[in-house]
């Protein structure tokens, strides 16, 4: 079937016009249509566009071009700006708004010919690990629908899980890639910080967050970071280093590889999952590589100072959402204080106003000192640890999540047990580094990821060690049942 | 007032002269209809993302090597949290505890002649917000983005001023730096440069400052003259009534003349400064520095002792005529010219030839003197009159040249000048046309005057007589009866000779 093939098989297809861009287009809306209602995966259905745009791309395709993603559909999260097409975030705040732009990521994918089908669900703003925040309603995890896909690119994994397109888009600024993949049974990237453009994606934590990709394999998601990543003159932090043909680096041998066990990752790890990373590290070792246990004394703090950075940012950078200019504005609103109060009352839901309130408070005269300093410290010397471990590995290995996906509702109401849900993410964004979550096994009948971190732009080495391991295994082609 | 002593510390805001605005491609020209210049950057809209403007960085850099500063290798762009309508992103991106520029110092002249050195705290980068516009909307406000995301440099003064009058000066000194610089336009009208005073009264001889009220947004130098002497005033007087001052923001009436209070320290927002994460630091190197530095342009400073120097002006022209570089290079045009005219000329005027035996040094004085009266007086009352820039005379520095040359050479006197100048302003005609249409060149033929001075005692026997008695002051009636036959041309110096001999009086020369 259509949505079993990869990227690269779709691509030689569509070369070799045996099938076109259209006839894929329609496969996948088609899809869309028969299974979403039962995943709340997206919140804006593109499918006009999506058949224009796969017009286009058969005419370029007739004309005699080729690229590795022209023609071939896609889903955005509902983060990216995209022009003339209800960007929503998540939230009631942005439900009306119409983006009169593409964000860059969205811009370079369309001009690879690229088709998008649909705006993916999201937690909003994508602040939350279970895709529950979300205005539009909890996503389901196409493995158990009583479970969370993890968030808060949940829409984007679960819509890739479920085969509903050849691959999707999301951002990541505390795991909201790798922990949704890992939960839902795909592969997910996150670059290095400066990797690919921000601009265009909604913002919620600018130090931290990084636009990446969901796939099915290692290899697709090669194909496609190679189109999103380079230097953006619009995102001051956009790093100006060329980006390598990944692709071309997926079948470098593994051997003399050296990984590192982070040992804080594996303290109190639950044992069936313990079990999947051992498994796991027997592959590598089969393949050449060596392990070595390292340390990074200062990870455990991770938590806490991304839940001092991230709200402080967000706190500044949602402050433009105040009923003025655009988006959601309150009823009759009897004065400037009322209008911003209530817009913003109404506009936001919970999870955000609770972050918008911490990050007002530690950014506080008073309490700067204690809180954001002190964790902008604390992040130095994280970073520096992953600095000094990277002077003796190539790359770190460990369990994506503590737990595989819970069931919606479980967590919800307990934002600190929510947040641990982060543990193992958060502190490759708070470095910058590249990690990439790949399905590794299943507990219970649900799938586990594992989580590969490098040092910056080592995002070939990353996909080329998970490349490695998906020709030895075959957890990447096992399918949720029912979108098999 | 004698036992109290007045502190001031200026905040000037100058809008860098950048075709963009600081962090976005739009226009920063001014008076276009609004919000048409207003991009998806200055509007905050969701996602996007600000890129430094280069040349407001090098505007900054070249004010701090004016002002002989500290160009920090590294600054840094904060956040400045609050909510307005006009502050599209609810926070302005502006430089906090890492200014690009930090401790700078300018001279600055007081009336009396003194000379006071002013420190210069730092000058940091920021943007301008929008405005708001409340009039001319029913129950409604309006809100013009235009401005918003435009260019500022704030220049943070020391507390070093002790009257209002010093901080004028000190204003208008920077003012003539930043248009020296060209980094701004300076125009106060539209609002590119503005100032907030902070105004403190002490006990004489005390070290402690007193608590200081901010006065906002000053935007005329007389406006800042008086909201100070207001403030000063108004402090004391409550002092002396047994009250305290607080420490508060006050907005200035031009109006009523007087201050009143915006907001207490304890309404004072709390901004949540902190380093914005959208932009990288500023990191300048020296090969930049060195780049900058070779753009400045010669400094007010420099010009006046310059022209004091070489050309021999006293101070005070010197400063007056090097108060804009506009006015310098007016002035040093016409003195060029008159230069060279004399080179051309080298005719045997009268008034020259004195000068030739004196020598070069001395002629080019004269000549320097000739052409500041000329600038600093006709020429500049009317501009002022007629509300026109120098840069736009309607007498272009050549033509003023042309008359001078007249005078130089003796064609025409002085008083004579000034008519002709106001032709010249009103019609836009070159000095010799004028002087020969209307048949205005001296008289300064012996024969002719002689004829005139011999009718003019011969109508006159008493006062002849009495002169000759030892009137000496009727002199001067003669001078002035042969100058109304003449219609004011006879020359001046050759009258002076010849009546002295015809009237054959004891007068000293």
């Amino acid at each position: 079937m259509l949505h079993n093939l990869s990227i690269g098989e779709l691509a030689a297809h569509l070369g070799g016009r045996q099938i076109s861009s259209v006839e894929i287009t329609r496969h996948f809306l088609a899809r869309i249509e028969r299974l979403n209602s039962g995943l709340n995966a997206i919140i804006t259905l593109t499918a006009a566009e999506a058949l224009a745009a796969a017009a286009a791309a058969d005419r370029r395709l007739a004309a005699g071009e080729r690229g590795p993603l022209l023609g071939i559909p896609l889903i955005h999260k509902d983060i990216f700006c995209t022009d003339g097409v209800r960007t929503s975030c998540g939230s009631r705040m942005l439900d009306n708004f119409i983006a009169p732009y593409d964000a860059t990521v969205v811009a370079r994918l369309k001009a690879a010919g690229a088709v998008m089908l649909a705006k993916a669900n999201m937690d909003e703003f994508a602040m939350g690990s279970s895709n529950e925040t979300s205005y539009y309603g909890p996503v389901k995890n196409p493995w158990d629908t009583a479970k969370v896909p993890g968030g808060s690119s949940g829409g984007s994994a679960a819509a890739m899980a479920a085969r509903l397109a050849p691959y999707t888009t999301g951002t990541d600024t505390g795991g909201s890639i790798r922990q949704p993949a890992a939960l839902t049974g795909v592969t997910g990237v996150k670059p290095t910080y400066g990797r690919v453009s921000r601009y265009g994606m909604v913002a919620f934590a600018s130090s931290l967050d990084q636009a990446g990709v969901f796939a099915r394999t290692a290899a697709d998601a090669a194909t496609v970071l190679k189109v999103m990543a380079g230097f953006d003159p619009l995102d001051s932090t956009s790093v100006d280093a060329p980006v390598p043909d990944y692709a071309a680096l997926l079948s470098a041998p593994l051997k003399g590889l050296k990984i590192g066990l982070l040992r804080e990752f594996f303290e109190g790890l639950e044992s069936r999952n313990a079990t999947l990373i051992h498994d796991a590290l027997k592959i590598y070792t089969s393949l050449g590589a060596s392990t070595v246990e390292v340390s990074l004394p200062h990870l455990p703090l991770s938590v806490p100072t991304y839940y001092v950075v991230a709200p402080a940012e967000c706190s500044s950078n949602l402050s433009r959402f105040d009923g003025v200019r655009f988006g959601y504005r309150c009823d009759q609103p009897k004065d400037l204080a009322d209008l911003y109060k209530r817009s913003r009352g109404e506009g936001f839901g919970p999870e955000v106003k609770r972050r918008i309130m911490t990050g007002t408070y530690v950014l506080s005269a008073g309490y700067f000192d204690a809180y954001y300093l002190k964790a902008q410290k604390v992040r130095r010397l994280i970073t520096d640890d992953f600095r000094s471990a990277f002077q003796q590995v190539d790359l770190l290995i460990g369990p994506t999540t503590p737990t595989p996906a819970f069931d919606i509702g479980a967590k919800i109401d307990d934002p600190v047990t929510m947040y641990l849900n982060d543990i193992y993410t958060i502190g490759a964004n708070l470095a910058g580094l590249p990690g990439l979550s790949l399905p590794c096994g299943f507990v219970d009948g649900l799938p586990m990821g594992l989580q590969l971190i490098g040092p910056h732009f080592s995002e070939g080495k990353l996909l080329n060690a998970a490349h490695q391991f998906q020709l030895a295994t075959d957890w990447h082609n096992h399918a949720p049942r029912g979108y098999e | 007032m004698a036992e109290w002593e007045v502190v001031i510390g200026l905040e000037i805001h100058a809008q860098l002269a950048t075709r963009s605005k600081i962090f976005s491609g739009a226009s920063t020209a001014y008076g276009a209809p609004p919000n048409t210049q207003a991009s998806l950057v200055d509007l905050a809209y969701p996602g996007v993302l600000p890129v430094l403007n280069a040349e407001a960085v090098r505007m900054a850099v070249k004010f701090g090597l004016a002002i002989g500063a500290i160009i920090a290798p590294r600054s840094i762009f904060a956040r400045k949290n609050y909510f307005y309508p006009d502050l599209p992103k609810g926070y302005q991106i502006s430089q906090y505890e890492h200014p690009v520029v930090s401790r700078g110092s300018l001279a600055v002249m007081l009336d009396d002649g003194t000379v006071k050195t002013i420190g210069v705290t730092r000058a940091h980068l920021e943007e301008d917000a929008g405005k708001s516009l409340h009039e001319g909307l029913a129950n409604a406000s309006g809100i013009d983005l235009n401005r918003a995301g435009t260019p500022l440099l704030e220049i943070v003064s020391e507390p070093d001023m002790r009257s209002a009058k010093e901080a004028v000066a000190y204003m208008k000194k920077i003012h003539t730096l930043v248009r020296y610089l060209e980094i701004c336009d300076g125009n106060m009208q539209e609002g590119s440069f503005r100032c907030d005073a902070n105004v403190s009264v002490r006990p004489r001889g005390q070290e402690k400052f007193g608590t200081r009220a901010e006065i906002k947004n000053l935007n005329s130098f007389r406006f800042v003259e008086k909201a100070i002497q207001y403030e000063v005033a108004r402090q004391v007087e409550l002092i002396e009534s047994g009250g305290k001052v607080v420490q508060e923001t006050r907005l200035y009436d031009s109006d009523k003349d007087e201050t009143r209070s915006m907001r207490s320290k304890e309404e004072a927002n709390d901004y949540r400064y902190f380093p914005d994460p959208d932009l990288l630091p500023v990191e300048i190197d020296d090969g930049f520095i060195a780049t900058v530095r070779q753009t400045l342009p010669e400094l007010p400073d420099e010009k006046a002792a310059r022209f004091a120097r070489d050309l021999g002006l006293s101070v005070y022209d010197a400063g007056v005529l090097s108060a804009s570089r506009e006015m310098g290079a007016y002035f040093e045009a016409v003195v060029a010219e008159l230069g060279a005219t004399h080179a051309s000329h080298g005719g045997p005027g009268m008034a020259t030839q004195g000068l030739r035996e004196a020598g070069t040094a001395q002629r080019n004085a004269a000549h320097a003197k000739l052409a500041a009266n000329w600038v600093m007086g006709e020429l500049s009352s009317a501009l002022n009159r007629d509300n026109v820039e120098i840069s736009a005379s309607r007498v272009s520095p050549a033509a003023l040249r042309g008359l001078l040359a007249r005078i130089v050479d003796a064609t025409i006197s002085g008083k004579i000048a000034k008519d002709v100048f106001e032709v010249m302003w009103s019609e836009g005609k070159a000095a010799d046309d004028i002087i020969e249409a209307q048949g205005l060149e001296q008289i300064t033929d012996s024969g002719a005057i002689e004829g005139v001075i011999d009718a003019v005692i011969a109508a006159n026997p008493k006062q002849l007589a009495d002169y000759r008695a030892g009137k000496d002051k009727l002199f001067g009636f003669f001078v002035g009866q042969v100058m109304k036959a003449t219609g004011g041309k006879a020359n001046p110096a050759r009258l002076n000779d010849l009546l002295k001999v015809k009237l054959g009086g004891t007068q000293a020369p």
